[in-house]
């Protein structure tokens, strides 16, 4: 393949950096200088176990479950991190251990 | 006295941040060689790493570069892609109130996996909540940054089978929403969450899920304002 032109690829990656910080700061650009209203306060509890819900859902995404493994080793690897987190309540451990366990069943099935 | 502020947040924020080490590595090294194959220069996964800093966006652009997609498409997706994180900002407005010096950088550097673990995990007692929150998003963006300039420069080389090291990152999510039902005991979040994400999935499909179900999540948790409070 041939290489981009260097001035498209520079001037595509300054404006993907640009909107991306501009997403992020939106919100702290906006609440600047005026007191966000009494719903974001109510909104600042809940939108952390909303949006890990959702981040979590959304990692499963990508799965077809038709097909041979059928999301197997993702729906199972999922379930021992949670089991080990309830058990040991020890971060690091649910997570390698998971993912250790994960690797394996994808070599397997 | 800065500099034992300093240390004394770094282990912990290591600490909070070995998934992520595992994560970004494994999908950073995938991104690099990605984009190198697609026929783009090496250091360009380094600076698009270094300065966008935006997974999914930057997995998208490989083809998008590829293909010479206009300059203001590119901007337009990637603002769809990364729409999410206005609402992260949203739910930091307070945590980030008191910071100061590295609060442009804590704003910059705000990922999925970044904004995970400073909504969850708090620094021990004792550590600067700021250096804290510094420390985690410097580390978490430096393993993006080396991930993706690896997988560019010695991706296909590589002595090892990394494949499947990526569910890192949905154990992290795991055991951080475990975390959050520990702090936020309430079912209605949850629950709205995922008829929220059934509903984007079944509605806008799986390319703009995160968006979509964010901000269904957002609307329909608004109805049981009265009861949450």
């Amino acid at each position: 393949m041939t290489a981009s032109p260097f001035p498209y690829v520079l001037g595509a990656l300054l404006a993907m950096a640009a909107v991306t910080i501009l997403c992020r700061a939106a919100p702290f650009l906006f609440f600047m200088r005026r007191r966000p209203p009494a719903v974001v306060d109510f909104l600042q509890i809940y939108i952390p176990p909303m949006i890990m819900t959702v981040l979590v859902l959304g990692s499963y995404k990508g799965i077809d479950f038709r097909a041979a493994p059928w999301g197997i080793p993702e729906i199972a690897a999922g379930l021992a991190v949670a089991g080990f987190h309830l058990w040991k309540r020890n971060a690091l451990l649910s997570i390698f251990a998971g993912t250790a366990f994960y690797m394996i069943l994808i070599r397997l099935l | 006295m800065r500099q034992a502020e300093r240390t004394s947040a770094l282990l912990p924020a290591f600490r909070a941040s070995v998934p992520v080490l595992l994560g970004y590595l494994a999908i950073g090294l995938a991104f690099g060689l990605l984009l190198v194959k697609s026929g783009q220069p090496w250091w360009l996964s380094t600076l698009m790493s270094l300065i966008v800093y935006a997974g999914a966006a930057q997995f998208m652009a490989v083809g998008l570069l590829a293909a010479g997609t206009s300059i203001a498409e590119i901007a337009i997706l990637t603002l769809v892609i990364n729409a999410r994180h206005m609402v992260y900002g949203l739910s930091l407005l307070d945590r980030f109130a008191p910071c100061r010096r590295f609060k442009a950088y804590l704003v910059f550097a705000l990922t999925d996996e970044t904004y995970a673990i400073l909504t969850t995990v708090a620094p021990p007692e004792g550590v600067d909540r700021e250096s804290y929150y510094a420390a985690v998003s410097a580390l978490d963006h430096s393993y993006w940054v080396i991930g993706s300039t690896a997988g560019a420069l010695i991706g296909t080389v590589l002595p090892f089978d990394t494949r499947g090291i990526d569910f890192a990152l949905t154990a992290l999510f795991i055991v951080l929403l475990i975390e959050q039902m520990r702090s936020v005991r309430k079912a209605a979040p949850y629950l709205v969450a995922t008829i929220a994400t059934g509903a984007a999935l079944l509605i806008v499909g799986p390319a703009n899920l995160l968006i979509a179900a964010i901000l269904a999540s957002i609307i329909g948790i608004l109805p049981f304002r009265k009861a949450l409070s």
